[in-house]
């Protein structure tokens, strides 16, 4: 399951994140936010518009605001 | 003599590095000059307890010494020593948020990893506590190999502690940092996680309140109601408290000018005096407590941490337009001036998002353009209820407002279409926690903007004001001709007259625009000295600019005027700084030409429209 497709508020950790289909600057700032391989992450809001973008994911202590299309290439499984 | 030894405040954006920075050198601060200046840099002096006086700067907030922003590149080189014209700090003092250990333990090791006497303020640790964590910062301090000194920004809690500490850090050991330094991002990482661990004592759940706003205020639909009311509100406030205050620097200034024609001889310079100066610059200063309300709605939006939740609800509708939430913070500051605007982009990572933003910035109704806004709208809209608390004056600048807006969202989309093509830009943005604006930060803020505004008009639209009338007061005027007729500017002005009159602008407002290109508030001095100087006597002039233009211009004239300001780029400043942020000509001229073209095109076709009606 990837990331984008997890339902709100259920705890998921990282598996897996196919670095090369973002940017890499955005790769980079995932990075630097502590959202990569083993990152443990729950969606907490999600926008109103098409595709309900973008998400909201508490990471930590932390909630950080990021794409539909990054969280695809999140690979998680729910735990 | 020995230099100043300088300190730098380093850390995660979000970690209360700025309130730390106002909290240690108080109102002691060098407020950045915008043109010509390569860098924003936010310097201040504190004075240690041996009296030493110590230099400190303020690094914007950065997640690595990776740069991902030009604002990240600029902290990278400073904390590296390889900064031109900046010195290495003597000091680092690293700022982390009690309450985000593990995140921000990554950059702090990072720094830590430099070799450089480095001291950490454990920051915001009363946050911490509220939300029932409990830290060792002597633990975290044996972990770390640095002295960690918790602190409480707001209430200038710890800070005794920290000068001490910034004292003794030349004499720090440093032999246990150079593992530090080869560590790789994820050994970072798990190292943060582990520290982290080691240094709370104890943890309950995440605190509730920040979930329970966000239920709130980031609910997909009750969301974007509260954000848009909040602007509206902010619009009418803007308008509205004002008034009381905007009467009492007029009646001030009146009182001034009444005083200089009482002990000035009758002459030239009584003339430059009051029709020049007081009435020219006393225009402008009328408006500082729209600009001042307007700036403490923004900052106390930045400072609780609702302006992330805005961005994040304004993402997707950026989104349609090809750019990100990220767009939304320097657009919204740009309301208030279009140069902190343009230098805010400098947090958006991809370069053409950025571009793009910097180019449609100046179409934000920014605070300059509210004189002008101001007083055509007092002068020719009149002030009646359209609704319970909603005036027709307030509704028309909202309209204004919103004219800017939509412009600017259709340039972009065109502009990523062509100039600024490229791929779509993403949306990456740490949300901070809540928290209430603390009051004596938001003082600090708006003096700083109060004072950039009262320097320019004591400057740019000061000279200004003299220039112009001396322009408009010689050469003296024939019996029975009109001294502007007569003048150098009215000769000036006849040239672009020409240009300016198919679209209803009449000889004065071709003549304002002129100096109005330093700065737009400028038209409304240059108005107000143009009929001063034109005026048959003193009695009319001091009747004020408002009567004066309701005798001589037509209403389709009055809405051109104002459509022609939702888009001409009339701020050198703007123009500078757009300049510096994208290293050459190119983009500033083409900024010039569009909003140019833009402005006499829309000013047209409101006259055209508002004559075929009959207004």
């Amino acid at each position: 399951m990837t990331l984008d497709s997890l339902p709100p508020l259920v705890r998921a950790e990282i598996v897996h994140v196919d670095w090369d289909a973002l940017a890499p600057e955005e790769g980079k700032r995932l990075r630097a936010l502590g959202i990569d391989q083993g990152a443990r992450v729950a969606i907490s809001h999600r926008g109103i518009f098409a595709g309900r973008d973008p998400i909201a994911l508490m990471i930590g202590r932390m909630t950080v605001a990021l794409r539909r299309v990054h969280a695809k290439a999140m690979t998680v499984r729910e735990i | 003599m020995s230099t100043l030894r300088t300190a730098a405040l380093v850390g995660n954006p979000n970690s209360g590095k700025s309130a730390l920075f106002n909290a240690l050198t108080g109102a002691r601060q060098k407020i950045a000059n915008y043109p010509g200046v390569t860098v924003e840099r936010k310097a201040g002096r504190l004075v240690l307890p041996s009296g030493e006086v110590v230099e400190l700067i303020d690094l914007p907030g950065s997640y690595s010494l990776d740069p991902s922003s030009p604002d990240e590149e600029v902290t990278r080189s400073v904390v590296e020593g390889n900064f031109a014209g900046e010195a290495v700090p003597d000091v680092l003092v690293v700022v982390i948020d009690a309450a985000n250990l593990e995140q921000h333990l990554v950059f702090a090791q990072e720094l830590i990893g430099l070799g450089r006497p480095t001291v950490i303020a454990l920051n915001m640790i009363d946050l911490a506590e509220r939300d029932g964590l409990v830290i060792d910062p002597a633990a975290l301090s044996d972990a770390l190999g640095v002295p960690v000194v918790p602190t409480v920004a707001v209430r200038k809690r710890g800070l005794g502690v920290l000068l001490d500490q910034l004292e003794t850090a030349g004499s720090q050991d440093m032999s246990a940092r150079h593992q530090v330094a080869r560590l790789t991002m994820p050994e970072r990482r798990l190292a943060a996680r582990n520290i982290a661990k080691g240094a709370i004592v104890s943890e309950s759940s995440v605190h509730q309140l920040h979930a329970k706003l966000d239920k709130v205020l980031l609910h997909p639909w009750l969301g974007p109601v509260i954000l848009f009311g909040l602007l509206f509100v902010i619009f009418q406030a803007v308008f509205a408290w004002a008034t009381p205050f905007a009467d009492a620097l007029d009646a001030g200034i009146s009182a001034l000018i009444d005083l200089a024609r009482a002990i000035l001889p009758e002459g030239i310079i009584r003339d430059l005096v009051t029709e020049g100066i007081l009435t020219g610059v006393g225009s402008v200063v009328v408006f500082l407590p729209q600009i001042v309300i307007l700036f403490a709605f923004i900052l106390a939006m930045e400072q609780s941490g609702y302006m992330a939740r805005a961005a994040f609800i304004m993402d997707r509708l950026m989104a349609y337009v090809g750019l990100s939430g990220r767009s939304f913070i320097p657009l919204l500051s740009s309301f208030a001036c279009a140069i902190p605007g343009i230098m805010a982009t400098r947090s958006i990572s991809d370069p053409k998002d950025r571009l793009t933003t910097i180019l449609i910035a100046p179409m934000m109704t920014c605070s300059a353009r509210l004189p002008v806004y101001a007083v055509i709208i007092a002068a020719f809209i009149p002030a009646t209820s359209v609704g319970p608390g909603i005036g027709l004056q307030g509704l028309v600048m909202f309209a204004l407002y919103i004219a800017g807006i939509v412009g600017a969202m259709v340039v972009a989309l065109v502009l990523r279409r062509t100039a600024t093509k490229g791929a779509a830009s993403g949306f990456i943005m740490e949300m901070p926690r809540y928290q209430w604006p603390p009051l004596r930060d938001l003082a600090i803020g708006l003096w700083q903007r109060a004072w950039v505004f009262l320097r320019r008009a004591g400057t740019i639209i000061f000279m200004a004001t003299i220039v112009l009338w001396l322009l408009l007061s010689f050469p003296k005027a024939e019996i029975g001709e009109s001294q502007v007729d007569a003048s150098f500017a009215g000769k000036i002005a006849d040239g672009l007259h020409v240009v300016m009159e198919p679209i209803g602008f009449n000889r004065e407002i071709s003549l304002a625009l002129i100096p109005a290109m330093a700065a737009r508030e400028v038209a409304v001095s240059a108005l107000a000295t143009t009929y001063a100087v034109n005026a048959e006597d003193d009695d009319a002039a001091a009747e004020g600019l408002i009567p004066q233009l309701r005798a001589e211009w037509t209403l389709p004239t009055a809405l051109a005027f104002l459509a022609w300001f939702v888009f001409a780029p009339q701020c050198l400043s703007t123009i500078a700084v757009a300049r510096r942020e994208t290293n050459g000509w190119k983009w500033p001229a083409f900024m010039l030409a569009y909003l140019f073209g833009l402005a006499y095109i829309f000013a047209g076709l409101t006259y055209w429209s508002a004559v075929a009606l009959g207004l």
